[in-house]
């Protein structure tokens, strides 16, 4: 167990940068996930904490002692790979005690650490058997188990999952989450799989390009991304994003018109001139079915999914271009090509600058317009 | 009448199909008639004259195991010839592969220039088992040769030639075969090439510096093409001929000291006309092959893993 320091770290390729000066704390026993989209530089990240890959600047601490200069072979961290990366010449069993084997760990003590990890991953069957005759799910233990004999400092995972179908996915990330609880290990998890991230992570670190968007706890980035980009990668389906620019400006409340004629009051903290462009967004989930008098939003219905215990509905404002998802609980009758009333819930909207900020809510419970 | 329909049916459905394939047999019959004729008929006649006496002159008197228990009981060269043949087999084979690996990794490091250190380093294996290099061999270590100038510079007496010091000759001639390291070495390249970087990469996380890491995976993980080398590279060496025949002008000396399996036997079937006798040593340099080779084979289950998890 141990916590983690990236100062201003960066990695560049010739002229192209790929990680921009990346600044994060991780504490003792944490669960922190790197997410983004592909190419945004998280497993580069993960490989530089590994020391797979060289820094081109900053610092990487831990512990309190600096690791820029030492070898991945002597940073005491364990890794496990997208693609397992077992010795397919060595038996299950030689997969686990092969790294305290070259650390010349008692033989008794690699017999007890292999049971123990073999137990808790359940693999006490295939302990003589090679990676070859073991399934995805199978070979995925003992990349994990391999880890977990080491008693590392930190934990690094790069994309575990992703070689195993939907529902073993889903299991062996519950798995993964309990084993984080059991151990108490800080661990590093990098995915491009946004539930993952949700589900598992105690501070989740989403990138793109390089560079680190937001910081924060899974929830944290839900109720309040930062800006536009974590607005539309946290959460499914995504939220949705409306132009439009500001109206009238009260105190703690700003008139926001999007297109459609359609006039919506938000509550937010921050000074806006009339006229100035803004993004309005708003989960899914948080629209509202209101009587046909009452409500001034009028979808015209694409096409319903009905999931049983929710139902999507996708359609456009009128007037607007950008489609729309709706998610209400439970199953409703919706005809495509229909007119669907909604109303939203003002404290749950969020408000983006023309650059894509996120401006500040006045409070969670300003009163509804 | 029946029988006479259906045989001529049979012949038409064989016109027909000989019509069809003719081209493809065509072309075959070149292949064939070298098979037959060139190697398959030679070794089976060579079988028979192996438990003859036969002086190419008059014609093949049977005499049993003569030639057999006149080989293992009183032939003395034969001794000796398997003892140079052994000791060439047994220095060679692994020196050379060492070589070639060792280049290999240093290759594999991704310099720049690789494609070009490849070309220039497998160079010798296109030219080294030629006539003209054994040739430029001997000029180099011959009697005033250029080694032996640089020996004298160095205080030796003048004219102690290696190529013709019974201690040094066969010595020289593993050093040629060595520098022919380029076949195994390309094969040892793809074989590296074909080792997953992860595994390297994991190898790291698990704390294995670089040596353990070659000893731990690269070694195992390249054992099915160090195998293929080590089978390939063996025969090779069981069948050395030129470089034994032009450095000791075919004699096999100094003093037998170069007196290859091979070379004795060209001598007993070409220069003594005993072809009956050569037959009987050819036969037998196949039995140790193919010896050699199923000792290997049988070790392989436990030096051998094939990587079949992907």
């Amino acid at each position: 167990m141990a916590d983690l320091k990236l100062m201003s770290v960066r990695k560049s390729y010739g002229q192209v940068d790929v990680i921009h000066g990346v600044d994060l704390e991780v504490n003792h026993g944490e669960f922190v996930v790197f997410v983004g989209p592909s190419g945004c530089g998280k497993s580069t990240l993960l490989r530089m904490i590994a020391g797979l890959e060289d820094i081109t600047g900053g610092d990487i601490i831990i512990d309190g002692t600096y690791m820029n200069d030492v070898d991945a072979t002597d940073r005491g961290l364990a890794m496990v790979f997208q693609s397992y990366a077992l010795y397919p010449h060595m038996t299950v069993r030689k997969n686990l005690s092969f790294g305290l084997e070259i650390a010349k760990v008692p033989r008794d003590e690699i017999e007890r650490r292999v049971a123990e990890a073999a137990r808790i991953l359940k693999i006490e069957d295939y302990l003589d058997r090679h990676p070859a005759k073991l399934s995805g799910g199978q070979r995925q233990r003992v990349a994990i188990g391999r880890a977990i004999v080491r008693e590392p400092k930190i934990f690094l995972f790069d994309e575990p999952l992703s070689n195993l179908d939907a529902e073993l996915r889903v299991a062996t990330r519950v798995e993964i989450a309990k084993l984080h609880e059991r151990l108490g290990a800080t661990m590093i998890y990098v995915t491009h799989d946004q539930v993952e991230a949700m589900t598992m992570a105690d501070k989740i670190v989403v990138l793109r390009n390089g560079i680190v968007e937001q910081v924060g706890a899974p929830l944290d980035l839900y109720n309040h991304p930062a800006n536009l980009f974590v607005a539309g990668f946290i959460g499914s389906p995504k939220m949705n994003l409306l132009d439009g620019h500001v109206a009238d400006v009260r105190p703690g409340e700003v008139d926001v018109e999007i297109a459609g004629n359609i006039r919506v009051s938000v509550p937010v903290a921050h000074r806006l001139a009339k006229g100035d462009a803004v993004t309005l967004g708003i989960r899914p989930e948080h629209f509202l079915r209101a009587g046909a008098d009452a409500a001034n939003l009028k979808l015209t219905v694409d096409f319903v999914e009905g999931l049983g215990g929710e139902t999507l509905v996708y359609g456009a404002l009128p007037g607007a271009s950008q489609p729309v998802i709706v998610k209400l609980d439970g199953q409703h009758r919706i005809e495509n090509g229909t007119s669907l009333s909604l109303a939203m819930q003002p404290d749950q909207m969020h408000l983006f600058d023309s650059n894509g900020r996120a401006l500040q809510r006045a409070s969670a419970t300003a009163a509804a317009a | 009448m029946a029988t006479i329909t259906s045989t001529s049916s049979r012949w038409d459905a064989f016109a027909r199909q000989w019509r069809r394939g003719r081209s493809g047999y065509m072309f075959l019959i070149p292949w064939l008639i070298g098979f037959f004729a060139l190697t398959l008929g030679p070794a089976l006649a060579s079988l028979y004259l192996a438990f003859t006496k036969y002086d190419i002159l008059t014609p093949p008197v049977f005499t049993g195991l003569d030639n057999f228990r006149y080989m293992f009981l009183q032939d003395y060269r034969f001794r000796q010839a398997l003892q140079v043949t052994f000791t060439y087999v047994l220095w060679s084979v692994p020196l050379k592969l060492g070589l070639a690996l060792l280049i290999a990794i240093a290759l594999d490091k991704g310099t720049r220039g690789v494609d070009l250190y490849r070309a220039i380093f497998y160079l010798p294996s296109l030219i080294g088992g030629s006539v003209a290099i054994a040739v430029l061999w001997r000029q180099l270590f011959d009697r005033d040769g250029l080694t032996d100038q640089l020996l004298q510079l160095l205080g030796w007496p003048p004219g102690t030639s290696i190529l013709n010091n019974p201690d040094h000759a066969l010595k020289t001639l593993i050093v040629l075969s060595v520098w022919q390291f380029g076949a195994p070495m390309v094969i040892f390249l793809a074989g590296l090439r074909q080792i997953p970087q992860d595994l390297h990469e994991a190898a790291r996380m698990d704390g294995a510096k670089t040596m353990q890491r070659f000893f731990r995976i690269t070694l195992p993980m390249l054992a099915p093409v160090i195998f293929f080398n080590l089978i390939m590279q063996t025969i090779d060496a069981f069948k050395a001929f030129t470089q034994a025949f032009v450095v000791s002008a075919g004699t096999g000396g100094p003093i037998d000291s170069t007196l290859f399996y091979t070379l004795y036997l060209y001598q007993e079937g070409f220069a003594f006309f005993r072809m009956g006798y050569a037959s009987a040593l050819a036969w037998f340099l196949l039995i140790i092959i193919a010896a050699f080779t199923a000792l290997t084979f049988l070790s392989a289950k436990y030096w051998v893993h094939y990587d079949d998890t992907r």
